[in-house]
């Protein structure tokens, strides 16, 4: 197992650099150079605009930029905004645990509602159950979530008033410090009366939007492993014992046919915290994804550069983890890994 | 009956002596699948719809009516015939406007699924057969593109090229190239080691021969199925970054663009919103379907990764 971990950490380095690299390339191939971008109006001297190079260290062999670009994000420094001032690891992390809070909330909607659909789809294989589950999880699959999103906002909250249009929490009635960032934890630690219920309504609408792909394909992947597992000799053999169709199906199927399920949960988690973009677009959700879309139309480009860095990260972190806990699952993959 | 049952003997085995039709034997198994038939025909209405936009449009896509601003569908109160489907903001043809968009639809999917999938086929035979240095490099760059996200990837990309149609199927197919590489290596690998490889090797067969007309048909099956998927795959993605505003620009009647400033209309016309978000969805939904019932008619082993 040791080395199994050992043989995935050393994997992960030159994707590593090579990620730096890439987001290192950004800014140089931007058309027009830095400093001309930032002179403003009036324009600047050649002198100060070689000082400005210079104090950017843009006057640099570009190996030695690099070499310097290496160095600071190996001690922590992912660059500074050039809108805000504020450092960009410290915006990241400010703005993370709301893409992170919708993104396991969307993941946990998709489980829940995806592994049952796709069970009951492979227990009634080739009924109008089956077909009319099986319709819906492709459609889910299929559905543009931006349009999605605002679909449900036409209906549930400009129509019919349910639900809230954007935020996370109710400005007005409620305020707290956010010391987690996670807005269903504070409000609890809070301790105002209603602020985790106000919380959680702000999140429904996100939650079911981005969890809509992810419910998709969980239903579909359950649905064809619990069909191939239920073609296996022991199940047959937990039927011949007079087992209870419950039993058999709840404990000595799904058990197995969870694995590939979950193999893909993990990897997906990791796929939604960047691919919720458009959803908190939609919903003007205070994540990363946001702030990436806003630092373009900003031209933030070391904001893009740092965020981009720092998310891929978080998603390549995110997917060894999800590898070693499949070590850990499926001990057939350990010794072959 | 003797000769009957003789009769028919004959008949199975005039069939089994029959030379082998895969187009036949395919649109049978294909035909089975009501689904995809229906989607199959959808796709072809929407194809047709494309082709012959500037016919079958009743206005230019980028005409404005200065007399009618946010005039709601025929079928609605307060609705004109004029305008079949309604206008938008600033008075263009909804219906119009959804015809051309079906061009740019499905001209980013084909465009980046045909240059992926080729470039794809080509590193991964390349991958497959010189092996070593080259393998271990064409799978480290296809590592490093999957580690960055999707979505992450492709707005890195249109930020560095800046935003419009050609950018966007260039972040596209640079999103997608890995799928194919890592396919049709895995698959050429599998069939290199087959023994009627080894027998056109053994009888002459060049490097290149062998690559391309002994192993690559048979790898085809799971390429086309992953092709038709890429193909909705592409247009959802460039709907989603034609959203955010860094697809195809205005006045461009991309489905995924004609929506991005559209949510201030929800309330007062929510049509503007719906419609084109409802092409892509049902185009969307058609190729699925459709590459749902290629995958279990060209290999029913195939699963969706």
């Amino acid at each position: 197992m040791l080395r199994f971990l050992a043989r995935r950490l050393i994997l992960t380095i030159p994707t590593f650099i090579a990620l730096m690299f890439v987001t290192f390339m950004l800014i140089r191939l931007v058309p027009g150079d830095p400093v001309e971008t930032r002179r403003g109006e009036r324009g600047i001297s050649p002198e100060r605009h070689a000082q400005l190079l210079h104090e950017m260290g843009l006057d640099q062999p570009v190996w030695k930029q690099f070499a310097g670009y290496a160095n600071a994000i190996a001690h922590g420094d992912f660059g500074t905004s050039l809108i805000s001032h504020e450092k960009v690891l410290t915006e990241f992390l400010t703005l993370f645990p709301a893409t992170l809070e919708l993104s396991l909330c969307a993941m946990l909607f998709a489980v829940a509602i995806g592994v049952p659909a796709g069970v009951l789809a492979a227990v009634k294989r080739g009924t109008i159950y089956d077909q009319a589950l099986m319709s819906l999880a492709l459609t889910g699959y299929s559905m543009p979530i931006f349009w999605w999103g605002l679909q449900l906002i036409l209906v549930s909250s400009v129509w019919l008033g349910l639900t809230p249009v954007s935020g996370r929490i109710d400005p007005i009635k409620f305020y707290f410090e956010t010391p987690t960032g996670f807005m269903l934890i504070d409000s609890l630690l809070s301790g105002q009366p209603g602020a985790f219920a106000n919380a959680l309504w702000y999140l429904i609408l996100p939650t079911i939007v981005l969890g809509t792909v992810p419910l998709g394909v969980i239903a579909r992947m359950t649905r064809s492993s619990m069909l191939e597992v239920l073609g296996e000799d022991y199940v047959r053999t937990a039927c011949a014992k007079g087992l209870s169709p419950f039993r058999v199906i709840g404990l000595h199927a799904l058990r197995n046919a969870l694995i590939p399920v979950v193999t893909i949960i993990g990897l997906m988690t990791g796929a939604l915290m960047a691919g919720a973009v458009l959803t908190e677009t939609i919903f003007s959700w205070p994540g990363v994804g946001h702030w990436l879309i806003q630092s373009i139309g900003r031209r933030d480009y070391p904001a893009l550069q740092g965020g981009i860095m720092l998310i891929s990260l978080v998603v390549i972190l995110v997917n060894l983890v999800v590898d070693l806990l499949y070590g850990l699952i499926n001990p057939r993959i350990r010794h072959a890994g | 009956m003797p000769a009957d049952v003789a009769a028919a003997g004959l008949e199975v085995q005039a069939e089994a002596l029959a030379p082998p039709r895969p187009l036949a034997e395919f649109w049978r198994a294909f035909r089975e699948n009501k689904g995809a038939v229906a989607g199959l025909c959808i796709i072809a209405a929407i194809v047709f719809v494309a082709v012959f936009a500037p016919l079958l449009a009743p206005h230019p896509p980028i005409e404005q009516f200065r007399d009618a601003f946010k005039r709601p569908p025929a079928f609605m109160a307060g609705g004109d015939w004029r305008f079949p489907l309604g206008t938008d903001a600033v008075g263009r043809d909804m219906l119009s406007r959804l015809m051309f968009g079906a061009r740019l639809s499905l001209f980013i999917g084909l465009a980046v699924m045909l240059v992926s999938a080729v470039t794809g086929i080509a590193l991964g035979l390349l991958a497959a057969f010189s092996g070593g240095v080259v393998d271990v490099v064409i799978l480290r760059v296809m590592d490093l593109i999957m580690a960055i996200p999707s979505l992450v990837l492709a707005i890195l990309i249109v930020a560095v090229l800046g935003p419009s149609l050609t950018n966007t199927i260039i972040a596209i197919t640079a999103v997608y190239l890995p799928r194919y590489v890592r396919l049709m290596r895995a698959s050429a690998l599998g069939e290199m080691q087959k023994d009627y490889v080894t027998a056109a090797k053994v009888a002459g067969a060049g490097p290149l021969r062998v690559m391309l007309s002994t192993v690559l048909p048979n790898c085809m099956a799971p390429m086309i199925v992953q092709g038709a998927l890429g193909i909705s795959d592409a247009i959802l993605e460039a709907a989603g970054l034609g959203f955010l505003g860094l697809g195809a620009q205005p006045p461009a009647p991309e489905w995924g663009a004609m929506l991005s400033d559209s949510r201030e209309f929800l309330q007062a016309a929510p049509w503007i919103v719906t419609l084109p978000g409802l092409a892509i969805l049902v185009t969307v939904l058609a190729i699925n379907v459709t590459g749902d019932g290629l995958r279990d008619a060209l290999d029913p082993k195939l699963r969706r990764g």
